[in-house]
């Protein structure tokens, strides 16, 4: 496909043929009471060799780190072909799919992704991605208001323990569609939402509840009850899972005795980088009542007019370009370049890589907690059931430790009253399958040394990248 | 305009309704299943719900388009077509009988007044 510039004399040809002389005039219905935006403060150009150098300075302040720090975004092991096949020229550089004919490798990779999510969720449909899992969650939110747009109410359930950064995108994203969120009862306790009260809340107003599994303090929530409890009372129930987690805990689909209505999830463990926090993917998936409305592309198989399979975007009377103002989908693109990387995560690990997957997060920071515990004034704050992330609470010498970490090359974890005033004194540490035997236990020597001894070791301390 | 049955009548969103029996009968014309192409899903409206005249009661989607459709009388949906469900084509094939969309019971105090003969409603999509 050429995309060929316009030469001045094609320019002028066209605003002869509309009748005005310069291309500013079309701009003059504009009106001048629309205030323009400063742009001063944007710095001025710089050359190719500029903006390498400026870069170069960027990129050394990032510190190589083992990384026991989740909260969102985790540091997995990614196979290396993975980004080799996703960077082909024929996926870096492909087009939106909309022209079916010259597009059937995107497609077809698309496909296979929407299939593979679906039966990793346990949901019928799953559509081609969208930005991430908070703007998925957001999305989804707003599917379950289309679904439920004979409810009066205007408010949907979210858990307590949701991601502060998440709840920020939600009142974002939602603000202005008059949505009300009510936080679910919370058993400060055990640190999970408290479903025996759900009973307590009133209902009418509530068309949807979300929940996250695990939850941003990496507990397991009782996602069946709570799903169930939606289901008797006509509420339409999400979930907002971590797919690393799937080979293990049961898939949304089969939450309690019907599965959720829609599921979505934050994608980057599959395949793609941390990188400083994007660009991640988001996943989406439903179950087939509600797929008119679902939002972003579906891609659908096919056969073409001498009956040879195919693969299409599908469903396309929900989205913006056919149904305008009454469109059920006002996302017409997806995370192209991650899906490829997902999609190859996905099947380069199968159903039994993923489970051992699963597995190897979950005993290394079973592991590393358990021994965290066996340390003075260490525990494990919570008593629930975790997956691979944990709270450990330290009761002396907190400010000791988190200097003493600085300057090792390991990231502790998340700082959690940074994010929730009330958690004093903790971490919240996640330990994936990438996390060696050496590298945990390197870590507890650290906590080690920075409780129980002087605290002037860091030096004995450093750790090998 | 074929197969049509004097009883009817017509709205200006392109849908008939049989005044004549009740509850009352209502679907899409000719002339719109033709403007709209081969339909291929109709999502109808809720049984027992009550509906305003000009209210959007359901989506019909084709392979080129999607369109609302709208109640023609005040009153509560008391049947709906659940064989178009499963064959919306019925809708372009049979729109005056078998692709028949849902009936309504009319309010008591339900007008009809607006509606527009079929006269009317020829004269209204020839403009």
């Amino acid at each position: 496909m050429a995309f060929i510039p316009h030469t001045q004399d094609d320019i002028d040809a066209m605003l002869k043929s509309i009748g005005i002389n310069e291309l500013e005039q079309i701009f003059d219905e504009i009106p001048a009471s629309i205030p323009v935006a400063k742009l001063d403060s944007i710095p001025a150009s710089m050359n190719e060799q500029e903006l390498l150098i400026h870069a170069n300075l960027l990129a050394k302040k990032n510190k190589a780190a083992t990384c026991f720090m989740g909260a969102g975004s985790y540091d997995h092991h990614i196979p290396a072909a993975i980004w080799d096949i996703a960077t082909r020229g024929e996926f870096l550089t492909s087009y939106t799919p909309y022209q079916a004919e010259v597009s059937q490798g995107t497609l077809q990779v698309l496909y296979e992704f929407q299939s593979m999510l679906s039966e990793l969720f346990g949901l019928d449909v799953a559509n081609a991605s969208l930005y991430d899992g908070a703007t998925a969650l957001a999305e989804a939110i707003l599917m379950a208001r289309r679904i439920q747009k004979n409810h009066q109410g205007k408010s949907v359930l979210i858990p307590h323990m949701l991601h502060p950064h998440y709840k920020h995108v939600l009142e974002t994203v939602l603000f202005e569609q008059h949505i009300q969120f009510i936080e679910m009862p919370f058993n400060t306790e055990m640190g999970i939402t408290d479903h025996l009260k759900l009973n307590q809340l009133n209902i009418d107003n509530i068309f949807a509840v979300c929940m996250v599994q695990p939850n941003f303090l990496g507990l397991l929530e009782d996602v069946n009850t709570i799903t169930n409890w939606a289901a008797e009372n006509q509420i339409i129930s999400i979930a907002c899972v971590n797919p690393s987690s799937l080979g293990l805990l049961c898939p949304p689909g089969q939450w309690g005795q019907h599965g959720v209505d829609i599921a979505c999830a934050e994608g980057q463990p599959f395949g793609v980088p941390m990188s400083s926090g994007g660009p991640f993917l988001g996943f989406i998936c439903c179950k087939k009542q509600h797929v008119r409305q679902m939002p972003g592309r579906i891609v659908g198989k096919t056969v073409d007019t001498e009956q040879k399979p195919g693969f299409v975007l599908t469903l396309q009377a929900r989205e913006q370009h056919i149904r305008r103002g009454k469109a059920t989908s006002n996302i017409c693109t997806n995370q192209g370049l991650n899906v490829v990387a997902a999609t190859l995560y996905m099947s380069m690990l199968g159903p039994q890589g993923l489970e051992q997957l699963s597995s190897a997060c979950y005993q290394n920071t079973h592991f590393l907690a358990q021994e965290l515990a066996k340390i003075p004034g260490v525990k494990i704050k919570y008593h629930g059931h975790y997956f691979h992330e944990v709270i450990i609470q330290f009761e002396n010498h907190f400010d000791q430790l988190i200097n003493f970490f600085d300057k090792t090359n390991i990231l502790p974890g998340l700082i959690l009253e940074h994010y929730l005033p009330e958690q004093k004194n903790c971490l919240l540490i996640c330990a994936t399958e990438k996390r060696t035997f050496e590298e945990i236990e390197q870590y507890l020597k650290c906590v080690k040394q920075a409780l129980l001894e002087n605290y002037n070791v860091a030096q004995t301390c450093q750790l090998g990248v | 305009m074929t197969n049509t049955n004097k009883n009817l009548r017509f709205t200006k969103s392109h849908e008939w309704v049989n005044t004549d029996v009740s509850p009352m009968t209502i679907g899409i014309t000719d002339h719109a299943q033709h403007l709209l192409g081969d339909i291929v899903f109709i999502e109808l409206p809720k049984l027992h719900t009550h509906v305003e005249a000009g209210q959007e009661i359901g989506v019909l989607e084709s392979v080129k388009a999607a369109a609302d459709y709208y109640a023609p009388v005040s009153g509560t949906i008391t049947e709906i077509n659940e064989v178009v469900l499963s064959q919306p084509e019925l809708i372009n094939q049979d729109p005056y009988h078998t692709g028949w969309i849902c009936k309504i019971t009319p309010d008591q105090s339900a007008s009809t007044d607006s509606l527009l003969s079929e006269e009317s409603y020829q004269h209204h999509i020839a403009e």
